[in-house]
């Protein structure tokens, strides 16, 4: 019987995170970013079905880097934490800030338990406020931390470059168009700086629009709608928001 | 619902153990509820009176609750069970859709809605039972519909028009004789409002339109947009204009005997 090898504690953490991590930068990033009347998410997604982005509660959306199906765990966990809490007291009860705790006791706990392999995934957690100063943005990486962001934030492969890029352009109050088209932008560049072109059909967007008069907020953007957005000139965007012509279906 | 079932089963309205009762427990009561279609759509409508015995408990109880964007539900029956039957109900239908990323389809609510009135037997049988009627707008055939149902669960599609609760009789009257093939949007408001005067008019636990105190009957509409609630100044507009024609003819428009 051989003895196992003694490894300590901080290059058994470090290994960990670094499979994490690789694992994360292996899927496509995506962005979320503040506009005037809500939050916007914008990835690339080949999948029509297997989305990036969704619901989980009236104001809340979710945005996940990674593996899919650990991230979908996650998510199916949230949106039954936001019912569960919802049903128990009030719909005013479930904040955003509470499920990012959640997630990140979730996070937290597997990967510092030696039994299970870390998590490849990173969690962007938002929440559309009354105004723009009420919405929260959590981004939650493999390891359990909370990042409290404003205005913008990327996560999965390069995202380390494209919030650099968002951070020197993103500003506040700008239209759904603008900044749809800033984080097409953003997420456009490769990692040596070269450009590519994203098709639309290639892209899942979806919003969490304040002016909704519904309570559900979380709304995706599809088909012409989104073409339509794509199209539209930066200045002469205000009539083509979110609320045009509803042609897209109610997810 | 199994995720609730497993983790806090007492939130499950069937979960809770029924103490023994001596006589009729005294709990409100909503009463009259009723639902028309028309091409494009089902209008489901009810009155705005809750009662406990002969007394009025509530005079403006809400009773019809959307349940998801395309289907409603509109209760009879004990007050308090049946709000708290529809936010499970509306809960496991956001659930799924969230969940899943589809809706279900209407037959699969209808059926849901089903099993939750069944899991309520037990307190049916001690006179506190729960009878709602749904009605929603089908996507996949395009066109609304109604299911009526039973204390014990028993579920049945309806066809045109249905009504439930005590003033059901009365509203069932009144709809048979004014329902058409062909009504507009409008008309089909116009019908459930007239249906639930006559169930006020003939039956003491349901209310009609208070003019003085500004209550009118709850209608919504659900058509290929979705869920839409009639504002109340729409719901007054519609009210008056029956009573006006009432104060003429207090029976209401007549049918042809022939």
């Amino acid at each position: 019987m051989s003895t196992p090898f003694y490894v300590s504690p901080q290059q058994a953490m470090a290994d960990r995170a670094e499979y994490a991590r690789k694992g994360i930068a292996r899927g496509r990033s995506l962005v979320v970013l503040q506009y005037a009347d809500g939050i916007v998410f914008v990835g690339e997604n080949p999948s029509r079905a297997l989305h990036k982005f969704s619901e989980i509660y009236d104001r809340i959306g979710f945005a996940a880097a990674g593996k899919y199906n650990e991230y979908e765990n996650l998510r199916i966990g949230g949106v039954r934490y936001a019912d569960l809490r919802g049903y128990t007291y009030d719909r005013d009860d479930v904040t955003a800030r509470g499920l990012a705790n959640v997630y990140a006791q979730t996070l937290g706990t597997i990967f510092s338990s030696a039994a299970e392999k870390p998590y490849e995934v990173e969690l962007v957690v938002a929440e559309v406020g009354e105004t723009p100063e009420g919405d929260q943005i959590y981004r939650l990486p493999h390891d359990g931390s909370i990042v409290d962001e404003h205005g913008s934030v990327a996560v999965g492969g390069n995202a380390e470059q494209i919030s650099g890029f968002l951070d020197q352009r993103h500003r506040d109050g700008m239209s759904l168009a603008e900044a749809l088209k800033l984080a097409v932008q953003a997420l456009s560049r490769d990692t040596n700086g070269s450009e590519r072109e994203i098709p639309a059909e290639r892209l899942e967007v979806a919003v969490l629009d304040r002016t909704r008069p519904q309570k559900r907020k979380f709304k995706r953007i599809v088909g012409r709608q989104l073409a339509r957005l794509l199209a539209a000139d930066g200045a002469s965007t205000e009539a083509e928001s979110a609320d045009g012509p509803e042609d897209s279906d109610e997810e | 619902m199994d995720f609730l079932a497993e983790h806090q089963p007492e939130l499950l309205p069937g979960n809770r153990q029924l103490p023994p009762t001596q006589g009729v427990l005294e709990a409100p009561h909503g009463t009259t509820i009723v639902a028309v279609t028309f091409p494009g759509g089902v209008v489901l409508a009810g009155d705005r009176r809750a009662t406990m015995g002969n007394m009025i408990a509530q005079r403006d109880i809400e009773k019809v609750f959307p349940a998801d964007e395309y289907s409603a539900v509109g209760i009879a029956g004990t007050a308090g069970l049946a709000v708290e039957m529809v936010k499970l109900f509306q809960l496991e239908l956001e659930h799924f859709e969230k969940v899943e990323g589809a809706q279900l389809s209407l037959e699969g609510k209808a059926n849901r809605l089903s099993t939750m009135i069944r899991s309520n037997l037990g307190m049916a049988m001690q006179g506190l039972a729960v009878v709602p009627l749904f009605a929603g707008y089908d996507v996949d055939r395009e066109k609304g519909r109604i299911f009526s149902y039973d204390v014990t669960g028993g579920r049945s599609e309806e066809h045109n028009f249905a009504a439930t609760g005590s003033g059901s009789i009365f509203a069932r009257g009144a709809m048979k004789k004014l329902f058409r093939d062909d009504l507009t949007e409008e008309q089909a408001t116009t019908l459930v409002v007239q249906a639930l005067y006559d169930a006020a008019d003939d039956d003491s636990a349901t209310g009609g339109p208070d003019v003085a105190r500004r209550i009118y009957p709850i209608i919504t509409v659900i058509t290929e947009d979705g869920f839409r609630r009639l504002t109340e100044q729409e719901a007054s507009e519609l009210s008056r204009a029956v009573l006006q024609r009432r104060l003429e003819e207090p029976d209401g428009p007549k049918a042809a005997l022939l």
